[in-house]
């Protein structure tokens, strides 16, 4: 094989990566739009109005506050259960292991309308009220995989000698945890989190099916938004936000497992 | 001094030696809380599916009648929903066709000749619109595709604008609509852009994995670069193309926003689920019944292909 690449190949990766990018781009750029109605390119005339005007809009901030409520509740559920599912299953062994590794991997890999009928198919059977909680709960089953898959990771590249050495050294379980284990393990329990933030905090699919109608979080409110044309300059802001909200705890949790992990 | 030593072990001490004597318990306790969970939660809710889908509407009160029957599936089973069904199906296959042919190069010149840091800045690009964003994405080709979008704008400052007046007329690619977003082309695109990275990592993975000796001994032996790249590097990683596509098909079947932002007024199964959701549980049950069922004949065929050695 020759050990360059080609001027075609190049270009295609080039092209590739635009593709990828280019359309988040326009939306930063619209955002700072001073033309509310049309998306000439390039935008005449820039502003940054549309940010205070987005701030001062009460749905707005509710909507935000939601899924900041959201995001941080199924986070926290995310990271005991994805925890726990990867202490059990790195070093055992036992009938029924795949199945439960599937079962972890499941709510991710079915399309999100599958989660999300399924959920409120039990959810009228069972007559529960929708509530924050249930979204909560959707949102916490499909990110109990980004924690676990992290955690076990990390988990097997550690060694288990670390863990006997602290335990003949005298350590009961809850400090070798504390002292040995944890510290091990932060930086991909982090990173673990963070994407489980991001992936809570613009969901749409399962939140749809799962949140009482008043209830908005910031992508259903953006997507209650999106047929109005008198609110796009406010929507393109709102975009802005989910954008900057979601991609940091991503950057983040890149730089915690950078050069360890070939994730 | 002496009492120390003989001092009982504290109660923690001794909760934490009574888990070491008996590791299965201690397996079992750290297991139950998301295995029940998960269960509870995820299969009680699939069940829970199911069983909706086997019940009907009742035509005079329109509540749901909890008994069994066949009957929303004979109501699903009508020409015009099997219509949304294939229609479904084939959009998924062209999605999946088009994220094979752009994700290929990228993945290719990622996995054989981007050095340490370039690949690096690569995965991330990658790994960024995989992980955030999702309806905002979406939204974007709204800016793009609507009439007065993105594209619009550029053709007509070039004098192209009957090029885009010609697309939309077209048949199989067109629509109905005036704008490009009323478009099946429209929808291809958007569906492309969302699902391309889950495509691409698989790929990139399956590539990392050829022997880089295989590759040598190929050209050793007399092979051409193309040669060695039909011959030995492309069926090497095909099953990362196939562990790909069950992402983007899957993806596509059961997407219901990207019609609602982007598409026309055509129906698709995930429309159809969430517009019958109000007055018909039963039948939105159904629909997703259906489309789980073409993904498990998928994830077998797919396999057979040897994917799931290259997940």
């Amino acid at each position: 094989m020759p050990s360059k690449a080609s001027w075609g190949l190049k270009l295609a990766t080039a092209a590739v990566i635009l593709f990828l990018h280019f359309p988040v781009a326009l939306i930063i750029l619209y955002s700072m739009s001073e033309e509310t109605g049309t998306f000439e390119f390039p935008p005449r005339s820039f502003t940054l109005r549309w940010f205070e005007v987005t701030w001062e809009n009460e749905s707005f901030r509710n909507a935000l506050l939601l899924s900041l409520r959201v995001a941080g509740i199924a986070t926290v559920m995310a990271i005991v259960l994805g925890t726990l599912a990867a202490a059990a299953l790195y070093r055992s062994s036992f009938f029924g292991k795949d199945a439960v590794s599937l079962l972890i991997i499941l709510p991710i890999a079915l399309p999100g309308i599958v989660t999300g009928i399924a959920l409120r198919s039990a959810m009228s059977l069972t007559e529960i009220d929708f509530s924050l909680w249930t979204i909560v709960v959707g949102h916490a089953t499909f990110c109990i995989v980004t924690v676990y898959n992290n955690v076990i990771a990390r988990f097997r590249r550690t060694s288990y000698s670390q863990i006997e050495a602290s335990m003949d050294l005298g350590a009961s379980s809850f400090q070798t945890f504390l002292y040995v284990v944890l510290p091990n393990i932060a930086t991909a329990l982090l990173a673990g989190a963070m994407l489980a933030f991001a992936l809570s905090f613009d969901e749409i699919v399962v939140t749809t099916f799962t949140s009482a109608s008043g209830d908005e979080t910031l992508p259903i409110w953006i997507l209650n938004k999106l047929t109005r044309p008198r609110d796009r300059p406010v929507t393109n802001v709102a975009a802005v936000f989910v954008i900057a909200t979601t991609t940091i705890p991503i950057l983040l949790a890149y730089r915690f497992t950078a050069g360890t992990s070939e994730e | 001094m002496m009492a120390t030593i003989t001092r009982r072990p504290s109660i923690t001490r001794r909760i934490s030696t009574f888990f070491y004597h008996y590791p299965g318990l201690s397996l079992f306790l750290l297991l139950l809380p998301p295995l029940a969970w998960l269960l509870i939660v995820y299969i009680g809710s699939l069940a829970a599916l199911l069983v909706q889908s086997f019940y009907t509407i009742d035509p005079m009160s329109m509540l749901v009648k909890e008994e069994f029957t066949l009957s929303t599936y004979e109501e699903l089973f009508t020409a015009a929903n099997i219509d949304v069904i294939k229609r479904t199906v084939y959009l998924a296959a062209a999605v999946t066709v088009g994220c094979a042919v752009l994700a290929f190069p990228l993945a290719y010149y990622m996995a054989r000749y981007a050095n340490r840091r370039i690949k690096g800045l690569l995965y991330l690009a990658v790994m960024l619109p995989l992980w955030s964003s999702y309806l905002v994405r979406v939204y974007a080709w709204r800016l793009i595709l609507v009439k007065e979008g993105v594209i619009n704008s550029v053709f007509e400052q070039l004098g192209l604008g009957s090029v885009v007046e010609w697309v939309i007329d077209r048949p199989y690619i067109g629509g109905t609509g005036t704008s490009l977003a009323s478009t099946y082309l429209g929808m291809f695109l958007v569906f492309v852009y969302i699902w391309l990275p889950y495509m691409i990592l698989p790929i990139h993975a399956a590539l990392e994995r050829v022997p880089k000796s295989l590759i040598d001994a190929s050209s050793d032996l007399g092979a051409r670069p193309g040669y060695t790249f039909r011959r030995v590097i492309f069926p090497l990683a095909f099953p990362g193309v196939v562990a790909g596509s069950i992402f983007t098909f899957s993806l596509t079947l059961g997407d219901y926003i990207v019609a609602r932002v982007i598409g026309n007024s055509v129906f698709y199964i995930g429309p159809a689920v969430s517009s019958n959701l109000s007055f018909n549980i039963p039948l939105s049950a159904a629909f997703t019944v259906v489309s789980v069922v073409i993904m498990v004949i998928y994830l077998l065929i797919a396999r057979r292909l040897g994917a799931f050695d290259a997940l």
